[in-house]
């Protein structure tokens, strides 16, 4: 016996290979190459230290003869060669990129994580309560849907900007912004969790752990939760592309990340003043990675939308 | 129904309240206004002074109360950074957005119907196709990436285009149009098209969603046994059903255009209300910030309300619908 069920019973991996998802995922081409795209650019942006040629924010290893190189050619001072060319102050566009896709990666993580937690806790409480802390939780989140996104974003980050000394807003402005979208986005959470919640907490086994004694809170955790993750994951893969451009947009506002710790919208802001005199480079390779990022991220999420939608299988 | 719309619009008000609190809570707390009014040279009674002609002494519902009738009237103090009444500044720039939302909005609306009955009448061809591929790309570009392109081509390479501002104005009373030039109207195109892309591709793909739907239904199929006209049933018998759906979102479409000028105007230094945002944001400009924060809450709370309205006057079934559940 022991041994036929170990027969029957593949490796972990194995059965990952073999999960429908995964299985889904190998014939979705789109999905295949939109995740090698956004590993590669992940991989870039954690490894930029190693990777990059020179740290383009110490300024002992700039030197200002190399400013505006064009991409893929020797400087015609100095002789050094830079493959995506140099900005103004002769920072390598290469390196810039790899950090600046740093930032932009970390605060798109950061808030559509902060979205996430306060959406689904939101949520699952407004769902398994009811009474009045629904009514609060949902007003809210109406009267904050009838704002777009990045609107309710430009507020806090205004709010939070006045309230920080001027001494230290170029340093709290990566966590502002990251306050600022999480907080701008947590309602699309919050709707879709609080209506699978309704659903799942008439089902039989809420009903038994609620007759074990089991307390609201374990239940909505332990029991509801793992049920209605499924829609959470689509939303968060879809609100990180949208993440990322908020802080790009924001950025490249001038009202995000600022000049001295860049992210890709702001590089895009720095190579907008550019655009006019010829360096093209610098706007557009900050701008193009910023696309392939947002791009690929999203057919990645559209294909995990349908992948994980039963009636479409 | 009655019941139905004064319900909605006790509800506009109420958040209209909230949004009022949002503002006077950065007044009041964002920064000290005692602050931000006097100069460096000051003392003790001068603060004491400045605070009980302003108020601030008085309890917080007192104040939060007359923040309100004040800004009912459109009286939000003084920009911190111009020294000038803000309602006069907000005045004076409101035409440049009006004007700019409002030729992206119809852009928008007549771009994306064509496009959409296209696209869905020639489901299968391949320019409908590739219509509906760049549809998709132009979605996932960010507003600013496609301002910036455009002012790449026919700015810079091109050099037809201005690239930046509003061109050459006229002043009609209060109003200042960029309509009646020639430089005015050059200066417009790049901006509105910046501006309406995303919700012409939004408002293309619903209409062709919808216009697939209509066509399967039976009433069409049955206009075709009776031998009218192709044409004839794609504009009189299907595009009319698709257009309730397509109103609403329009409506609500309004909004965000007018939210999303913030970025179109930055991108082409257009000297509309959402670069005054921008830069009261840069300065925390407080006053600035706040005004603006009403005035296009006012705006938004009012075209949802006249949305919700317009689908009751549109769509008979709702009524029935709505009374019969009590909601």
């Amino acid at each position: 016996m022991a041994d036929i069920q170990q027969e029957i019973r593949p490796s972990r991996l194995r059965r990952a290979w073999d999960s429908d998802l995964a299985w889904s995922f190998r014939h979705a081409p789109v999905a295949v190459v939109s995740a090698f795209v956004v590993l590669v650019l992940v991989i870039g942006a954690v490894l930029a230290p190693l990777i990059a040629p020179h740290n383009p924010f110490d300024p002992a290893t700039l030197n200002l003869m190399n400013g505006f190189t064009p991409p893929n050619q020797a400087n015609q001072f100095t002789g050094d060669y830079f493959i995506l060319g140099t900005d103004d102050q002769g920072r390598d566009v290469f390196s810039t990129i790899l950090y600046g896709m740093r930032i932009s990666l970390f605060v798109g993580f950061a808030a559509v994580l902060l979205a996430m937690v306060l959406g689904v806790a939101l949520g699952l409480l407004a769902g398994y309560l009811g009474g009045w802390t629904e009514t609060i939780i949902m007003r809210v989140a109406d009267v904050q849907l009838t704002f777009p996104a990045i609107l309710v974003a430009m507020l806090i980050f205004g709010i939070a900007k006045g309230i920080t000394p001027p001494e230290y807003r170029d340093q709290m402005a990566i966590w502002v912004l990251i306050l600022a979208i999480g907080l701008s986005d947590w309602v699309q959470f919050a709707r879709v969790v609080r209506g699978a919640t309704l659903v799942e907490k008439n089902r039989e086994y809420v009903q038994a752990a609620r007759l074990i004694g089991r307390s609201p809170f374990a239940i909505m955790l332990r029991h509801i939760l793992p049920n209605v993750l499924n829609p959470v994951l689509v939303i968060a893969t879809i609100s990180l592309a949208l993440a990322i451009i908020a802080e790009a947009t924001l950025s490249f506002l001038g009202v995000g990340a600022p000049p001295t710790k860049p992210s890709l919208g702001t590089l895009i802001r720095i190579g907008q003043e550019f655009m006019f005199s010829g360096e093209w480079w610098i706007l557009f390779f900050p701008a193009a990675t910023l696309l392939a990022l947002a791009l690929s991220i999203n057919l990645l999420g559209d294909w995990l939308r349908d992948a994980l939608n039963p009636r479409l299988r | 129904m009655l019941a139905y719309i004064i319900r909605r619009v006790l509800q506009s008000i109420l958040v209209l309240f909230v949004v009022g609190l949002v503002a006077f809570a950065m007044f009041r707390f964002v920064g000290d206004p005692v602050d931000n009014m006097l100069g460096q040279e000051r003392t003790q009674a001068d603060i004491e002074r400045l605070r009980e002609q302003l108020g601030l002494d008085q309890p917080f519902v007192v104040q939060y109360w007359r923040f309100l009738e004040q800004a009912a009237q459109g009286n939000f103090g003084l920009s911190y950074r111009q020294g000038r009444p803000v309602s006069e500044i907000l005045l004076e720039r409101l035409p440049a957005t009006l004007e700019l939302a409002f030729v992206s909005g119809l852009m928008a609306l007549l771009g994306g119907i064509a496009l959409g009955i296209f696209t869905a009448i020639r489901r299968s061809g391949i320019s409908a196709n590739i219509i509906m591929t760049a549809s998709l790309i132009g979605v996932s570009l960010p507003t600013f990436l496609i301002g910036i392109l455009l002012i790449y081509v026919f700015s810079v390479e091109l050099g037809w285009l201005p690239s930046f501002g509003r061109g050459e104005v006229t002043r009609i009373g209060g109003w200042t149009t960029g309509f009646l030039t020639e430089s005015g109207l050059k200066a417009l195109i790049l901006p509105a098209i910046t501006l309406g892309l995303y919700q012409m591709t939004l408002i293309m793909r619903l209409v062709r969603t919808e216009m697939l739907e209509v066509l399967r239904m039976d009433y069409i199929r049955f206009a075709r046994a009776r031998g009218i006209r192709e044409k004839s049933i794609n504009f009189r018998h299907a595009l009319k059903n698709t257009l309730v759906p397509v109103i609403t979102i329009t409506g609500l479409q309004l909004g965000s255009i007018i939210a999303f000028a913030i970025i179109t105007e930055t991108v082409f230094q257009w000297p509309g209300v959402g670069l005054l945002f921008i830069n009261a944001i840069q300065f925390v400009d407080i006053p600035v910030m706040a005004a603006y924060l009403m005035l296009i809450s006012v705006m938004f709370v009012g075209i949802n309300l006249i949305v919700d309205m317009l689908y009751f006057a549109i769509d008979p079934r709702l009524r029935v619908d709505r009374t019969a559940g009590g909601h």
